[in-house]
């Protein structure tokens, strides 16, 4: 149990997503202006990220990777060249189920998330997770912890950002600093911030 | 854009239209390989490479692409290239490829890939594309390659390898920067970088959403 708890809260804070590997940055970078709506792409991330890891993981265990396909009598073959396009289609397609199910069952919720949901399949943070969860070769228990984890530290980091934007547009910023520069800059602090969780050991 | 020149589709991305300090792309997974400059050529390399071709794929089958599922189609491009790429690099610089990590098959996602896909390649013929292409995997490859530079001079003294500025522990004068290794810095960097730029061409300039001399303002607008 220890061990899945270490997990979590590593990529929670220590391997933040956003944060520490740069990952989802174009929408961290351009949704990040109202707490509202970060706080709702950040929970869709949330979501989506939890679902597509273990089901990535399922794939990467039982189909693609080496000798993987054991079960089906064809020990030698190893498929793993085609994780790639196999995780953005898993991702693609269950985006696309997840938005059709939320628009059936939970009018509500999809209403909340709408236009977020589509923008998630091209979101680096969703296939850096799943491609992080191959490089590491986690088990599937360990990939429903990190998908979880790594999912609400994406959107801790946005909403935090978001909140510090908030009241930044109140301050006098240079001109050529003014927007990008300084959501950059203050990017680089929070990361700073983040960065000292890095000690942490359980 | 449609009378546009091959000269100008190649060399605006470089400063004006840079994708990455003016339209905000493409930063996902760039700036993780920088820490050292033989990372960040490799990588620009193959941005630019799949920028180029997937643009030209792209163009050439854009008429007959139903645009409800286009996005999938380009998706599975892209997607194919990369895995090209991915193998490549695997066989002739598997050690900057291990170094790299999830970082190449994140160029599927990187979204200057598919915003080029979609506001270029799906209009203009294929030639156009592919020089498009070309042009904003330069403009990407200008930024990793000058943020490159600056972190792995400043973080390890060296530059590809070689040491420029002689190391305290190896008997020279520079105390290497550790935090230029770091994630944080990258952040500084893009930041000081998009500010010289646009101290340089004014018209890049952001309105600030709400100014403190003259609080009026806003309404005004």
């Amino acid at each position: 149990m220890e061990h899945y708890i270490s997990l979590f809260l590593k990529a929670v804070f220590v391997e933040n997503l956003a944060l520490s590997f740069f990952l989802g940055m174009c929408t961290f970078l351009a949704v990040s202006k109202k707490i509202e709506t970060a706080l709702g792409l950040g929970i869709a991330v949330a979501v989506v990220q939890a679902i597509t890891v273990p089901v990535n993981n399922l794939l990467f265990q039982f189909l693609l990777k080496d000798g993987a396909l054991a079960w089906a009598g064809l020990p030698e073959v190893d498929l793993s060249f085609l994780g790639l396009i196999s995780y953005i289609g898993v991702i693609a397609a269950l985006v696309q189920i997840l938005e059709m199910l939320l628009d059936k069952y939970f009018p509500a919720l999809y209403n909340a998330l709408g236009v977020f949901l589509p923008l998630i399949t091209v979101n680096c943070a969703i296939l850096g997770g799943s491609l992080f969860m191959v490089e590491r070769d986690y088990n599937f228990a360990e990939s429903v912890t990190y998908g979880l984890s790594s999912g609400i530290g994406w959107a801790l980091a946005i909403t935090a950002l978001a909140g510090v934007r908030e009241k930044l547009k109140y301050s006098d910023v240079p001109a050529g600093l003014q927007g990008l520069g300084i959501t950059f800059i203050t990017v680089g602090l929070m990361s700073l911030g983040f960065m000292a969780f890095s000690g942490i050991q359980l | 854009m449609s009378k546009s020149t091959a000269r100008q589709v190649l060399f605006d991305p470089l400063i004006n239209t840079n994708p990455i300090t003016l339209q905000i792309l493409g930063i996902c997974s760039a700036l993780a390989v920088t820490t050292t400059l033989a990372a960040a050529l490799i990588m620009s390399l193959a941005l630019t490479s799949v920028t180029a071709f997937s643009n030209l794929s792209i163009s050439m089958i854009r008429n007959h692409i139903p645009s409800s599922i286009r996005i999938i189609v380009q998706m599975t491009i892209i997607a194919s290239l990369v895995i090209v790429v991915d193998q490549i690099l695997k066989a002739y610089v598997y050690e900057i490829s291990k170094q790299m990590s999830v970082f190449v098959g994140l160029i599927i996602t990187n979204c200057i890939v598919l915003g080029r896909a979609e506001a270029f390649a799906m209009k203009n013929p294929p030639m156009l594309s592919f020089i498009d292409g070309i042009g904003n995997g330069l403009g990407y490859s200008l930024i990793l390659i000058v943020v490159g530079i600056f972190r792995e001079l400043l973080g390890s003294g060296s530059l590809l390898g070689y040491e420029i500025l002689p190391l305290v522990n190896n008997g020279g004068w520079y105390e290497p920067a550790g935090i230029m290794l770091l994630p944080p810095s990258a952040f500084f960097l893009i930041g000081l970088f998009i500010w010289g730029v646009r101290t340089f061409k004014k018209d890049q300039l952001e309105e600030p959403d709400f100014n403190i001399h003259d609080p009026n303002h806003e309404e005004a607008k």
